[in-house]
């Protein structure tokens, strides 16, 4: 039982915290001053969730790692982010459809959490909620601006939507652990959130002029812990420091 | 050759509700709603406020520094209208 939850809380906790390091690389890149600003604000509410579920898993394993434990010294195959978090940070296009797709996700998601019979867990998703209305709010907005903006912007969000797209129904995908942690009232059933997230994608893409394009392949496995070639150089980065000086401080 | 810089926009900010919005500064956007989130991430992120509006420089009317002699100076010797010449209560003192 332990173990399942360890197992459920480290998948939410590492989705934030790839998809916060990979929406830091815009600190100081950003387009323009304010959106680089609103997307490190992004960033900063991602890695905040990351350590309240990190500390928290943490605390379920009951085998003293601290959030900086599983954060630095977790190998790649250990964990378990899906594949679309990790994806380089691409163009703003690449960044705007990411998001979208994620905060969109994240949204119904810890909508559902808020119920959970654990009090930790459904404390962290009240808390985020707020967050992830607010980063859909600024994601969905900027979906209607590219895809309904120029020809290069709406070239480009064609390109990322049809590149990510792929990359969703990792989302959706139950396994053992969802099941179990579902039964025990905890876990989100994940074919309601499907049903959401689809109506919200396709409302916004129609709004954005852009067609959904059609899924001819999918990608997935980083629930398993089989990550993409891009997952070594994200951690050697993310990791570095900790591992060559362990336990450093600010 | 057009201007496609983004316009720009002033921020007032309400930190308290029964307070005045304050002017906080100004921010570029594409339009009002856009305006209203750089607003809320680049004036709000220490806790400083419950309210914002925002407002497009271009449409605030402003006084010009030429015009100070006619707006203000004739204010300056007209000491009648300040409430000094009645004697006010103890009680109501604050």
């Amino acid at each position: 039982m332990s173990s399942d939850l360890f197992q459920y809380i480290i998948r939410l906790g590492d989705n934030a915290l790839i998809n916060g390091q990979r929406l830091a690389e815009w600190c100081g890149r950003g387009p323009f001053l304010e959106e680089d600003l609103a997307l490190a604000n992004t960033a900063l509410d991602l890695i905040g969730r990351a350590r309240m579920l990190l500390s928290y898993a943490g605390e379920v394993e009951g085998q003293g790692r601290s959030e900086d434990d599983l954060a630095y010294f977790r190998n790649e195959r250990e964990f378990r982010n899906f594949l679309i978090m990790e994806l380089p940070v691409g163009d703003f296009a690449f960044t705007t459809a990411r998001q979208f797709f994620v905060d969109a996700y994240d949204y119904y998601y810890y909508r559902a959490l808020q119920d959970a019979t654990d009090t930790t867990l459904a404390a962290i998703a009240a808390k985020t909620l707020k967050e992830c209305e607010y980063h859909l709010r600024h994601s969905s907005e900027w979906m209607v601006r590219l895809g309904d903006g120029t020809a290069q912007s709406q070239a480009r969000l064609t390109r990322a939507v049809a590149e990510l797209m792929p990359f969703t129904p990792e989302f959706f995908a139950a396994d053992e652990i969802d099941q179990v942690m579902q039964e025990q009232g905890i876990g989100v059933d994940l074919d309601t959130v499907a049903t959401l997230w689809n109506n919200e994608v396709d409302r916004v893409l129609r709004e954005a002029a852009l067609a959904r394009p059609p899924l001819s392949f999918t990608r997935g496995g980083g629930r398993q812990g089989l990550h993409s070639e891009h997952m070594g150089f994200l951690l050697a980065e993310m990791q570095s420091l900790q591992r060559t000086y362990p336990g450093l401080q600010w | 050759m057009p201007d496609k810089r983004l316009p720009l926009w002033e921020v007032f900010i309400r930190n308290k509700r029964g307070l005045d919005h304050k002017h906080a500064g100004s921010i570029h956007a594409a339009d009002g709603e856009q305006a209203l989130q750089y607003a809320r991430d680049t004036y709000t992120r220490r806790n400083e406020g419950c309210s914002i509006w925002v407002v497009k420089s271009a449409d605030i009317i402003a006084s010009q520094p030429q015009d100070e002699d006619s707006f203000f100076a004739p204010a300056a010797d007209k000491i009648y209208r300040h409430p000094t010449f009645y004697e006010v209560p103890e009680d109501l003192k604050l």
